[in-house]
């Protein structure tokens, strides 16, 4: 059914749909009223789910490491600072292989406090083992959601749904929200192969030593490559049930193009407004929807960039002393392959700060005119000089 | 049925449930009262354990001391990991399951104490243990807020041993309302064993708590675990009680009761305490035995 919902309630539908068991969270803005609406589903007996209401977002983590282990699906979404606290129990539930999904709503680090868009809070966690998911649209948070299940239960990974503060949380758009007999059909019951099991008592999470521990990390990481095949077949199925497209990356208008724009989350919408009026004005330009970014598909991001002379990606995070972690991730991705294109990097838009297409257009343009990649990564928009004073009523100066 | 063995002595579904190879220190007092513990609570139990002795204790990968499934789990998350336990138990619908968090005083009072409050205050249906051997013992002894005063730990060395009085957690715990509260020795099996078994039949938050001497880090010989244990209790320095339901009684009153130094002096940690401390720790443990009582009077 045809519903107009914030990107918030898109993910909280797609937990009722999943019929999670167990939902732990802590309130952080603007992820919170995921955890609202979910409550609301648990009191009126829409959500058979049991919601633990912790102390802390480490907690919220590791109550569902527990409920997990105990072998039900489990839920949990937070933000920014609550995800970094989360960061130790992120590790042992990727490292206990235990197929929960988070939702982390992007939003600024701290200090100064800042709600507003940002990626670098989880793409600082991009070493916890995670697989990582990125979202433009409130539709493609729902359906995510239920892939997430599927990708985490087929792998015995977590997965980690990503979508940017606000543009996506808390505005409204069409949604068409499956019937449950639907979403069941796609997403059957869960049937973990281990959990605490009375019948057969094993212990999870013992001391390793030196002479396992490296097999231990090596086989999580081969499930972790084997995830991106595995969520092409699942987005496949998807496809075949609802009729909705998706893929490891995404490209727009790729196929002649000279110059490819590489962006996840909501900059990737603007992009492709941007996209167009490049065209319009005669420039081959084309634009790559990174998905996925861990695992990182690499031989996608290589086929989809192949021929190509310049790719320019535009960074909402930024990694202090080395700058945009996705053009960096790029970079690394297409340093082995045949003809690799230029690489070159901007930031843009951190702690919410508005980019339009005419913002992206002046990326691209600048980009197009230099003749290589410089050492730092282009800080389009940002202010120099003197901050402007703010006055006695807290505006600031026209 | 002070210092007798006669519940203890007696057969349960529970005597199996910790097998030989356990890797601990020789005479370590958290080892006997895991033993103690499982043979009240019987094989329908899920034990969670956080960082502490009991992590390496319990044995290594891929082998268990413990015949009960056992999630081992991050230093500071053993009460909410036990409540997700029992929330994906109780999803599955598997009844009858003690859901039981086995803990150290630093996972206890110190690091763990944010969560253990929170479950505690949602009332989750856990039973959270503390073996507390009053130092962070797993690291090679270094001061925890468990820690008493005038104890020497690597932190606390001669010269700048601990002053500040042990954290009261009880008091904390029972401030949250819990329906079960006991302490428990491992001196007195009976009276261990009955609180276990009266711990699984309750629902709600339960906490027992249990002094757990550590012979390499209190400086006692690995044979002088028990009768150090014992000596805690005839001291009345850690008294044996619970509280169910807010009713506090007092379940072993030693007849002989002897003074703190007979207590102190036989450990190494307490080898640099003045005779002034020893007087100060005896005031201490008077009145905190005289206010016990009077709770117990109710």
């Amino acid at each position: 059914m045809r519903q107009v919902i914030k990107g918030n309630h898109a993910v909280s539908q797609g937990v009722r749909l999943a019929r999670v068991k167990v939902i732990s969270a802590y309130p952080i803005t603007p992820q919170t009223t995921i955890v609202e609406e979910l409550s609301e589903m648990c009191a009126r007996g829409q959500l058979d789910s049991r919601y633990i209401k912790v102390e802390s977002e480490h907690s919220a983590m590791a109550a569902v490491i527990g409920s997990a282990s105990a072998g039900v699906r489990s839920f949990t979404a937070t933000s920014s600072q609550g995800l970094l606290l989360m960061h130790e129990v992120l590790h042992w539930a990727a490292g206990s292989r235990l197929p929960i999904v988070l939702t982390n709503v992007n939003r600024a680090v701290a200090p100064g406090w800042n709600i507003w868009a940002d990626q670098t809070d989880s793409l600082a966690q991009r070493d916890t083992g995670w697989i990582q998911i990125y979202a433009e649209s409130n539709q493609e948070v729902l359906d995510n959601v239920l892939m997430a299940y599927r990708l985490a239960e087929t792998v015995m990974l977590p997965v980690m749904l990503a979508y940017d503060a606000f543009f996506l949380s808390h505005t409204s758009e069409v949604v068409d929200v499956p019937e449950p007999a639907e979403a069941d059909a796609f997403l059957p019951a869960f049937t973990p192969p281990f959990r605490l099991d009375l019948e057969n008592p094993r212990m999870f999470g013992g001391m390793v030593g030196p002479d396992m521990y490296y097999e231990q990390r090596y086989a999580q990481h081969q499930d972790a490559l084997r995830a991106a095949d595995v969520y092409r077949e699942i987005c496949r199925e998807f496809d075949e049930a609802f009729g909705r497209k998706y893929d490891l990356v995404e490209t727009y208008r790729t196929e002649d193009a000279e110059l490819v724009v590489a962006t996840a989350g909501t900059v990737t919408s603007v992009s492709r407004i941007a996209v167009d009026r490049l065209r319009e004005e005669g420039w081959k330009v084309g634009l790559l929807k990174l998905r996925m970014i861990r695992p990182v598909p690499r031989r996608h991001w290589q086929k989809a960039l192949g021929g190509v002379e310049k790719v320019v990606v535009i960074d909402r995070n930024l990694s202090p002393g080395l700058g945009g972690v996705l053009a960096s991730e790029v970079r690394s991705a297409l340093h082995a392959a045949e003809a690799a294109p230029q690489v070159f990097a901007a930031v843009a838009g951190l702690g919410g700060r508005d980019v339009t297409p005419e913002d992206v257009a002046g990326i691209v343009r600048a980009c197009r005119e230099a003749e290589r990649p410089g050492d730092e990564p282009l800080f389009w928009g940002l202010k120099t000089g003197e901050p402007e004073p703010a006055m006695e009523d807290g505006r600031h100066a026209e | 049925m002070q210092n007798e063995f006669t519940l203890s002595r007696q057969p349960t579904d529970g005597d199996h449930l910790l097998q030989p190879g356990v890797l601990s220190c020789q005479g370590c007092g958290g080892t006997i009262a895991m033993k103690l513990a499982m043979k009240g609570l019987g094989p329908r139990t899920v034990v969670v354990i956080p960082a502490c002795c009991w992590a390496i204790i319990v044995g290594t990968y891929p082998y268990s001391a413990l015949q009960v499934p056992v999630l081992q789990v991050p230093f500071a998350t053993a009460a909410v990991c036990a409540s997700g336990v029992r929330a994906g138990l109780d999803a599955r619908g598997e009844d009858g399951v003690t859901v039981m968090a086995w803990a150290g005083d630093g996972g206890t009072f110190d690091i763990g104490l944010q969560s253990l409050s929170g479950a505690a205050e949602r009332n989750e249906d856990i039973l959270y243990v503390c073996y507390d051997n009053e130092a962070y013992m797993n690291t090679g002894v270094q001061r925890s807020s468990a820690t008493p005063p005038g104890a020497w730990t690597t932190t606390t060395p001669d010269g700048a041993l601990k002053m500040e009085p042990k954290k009261d957690l009880a008091a904390i715990l029972l401030a949250h309302g819990i329906p079960y509260l006991a302490t428990a020795s491992i001196a007195y099996p009976d009276d261990l064993v009955s609180k276990f078994r009266k711990a699984r039949s309750i629902r709600g938050t339960r906490f027992i708590h249990m002094l757990s001497p550590c012979p390499p880090g209190w400086g006692i010989d690995p044979d002088q675990t028990v009768r150090v244990s014992r000596l805690a209790v005839q001291t009345r320095l850690f008294p044996l009680y619970e509280v169910v339901e807010g009713r506090t009684t007092v379940t072993v009153n030693p007849e002989a009761v002897k003074p703190v130094r007979e207590y102190l002096g036989l450990q190494g940690r307490f080898g640099q305490m003045s005779d002034d401390m020893t007087a100060a720790v005896q005031d201490s443990v008077d009145s905190r035995w005289e206010a016990l009582m009077a709770e117990a009077a109710g």
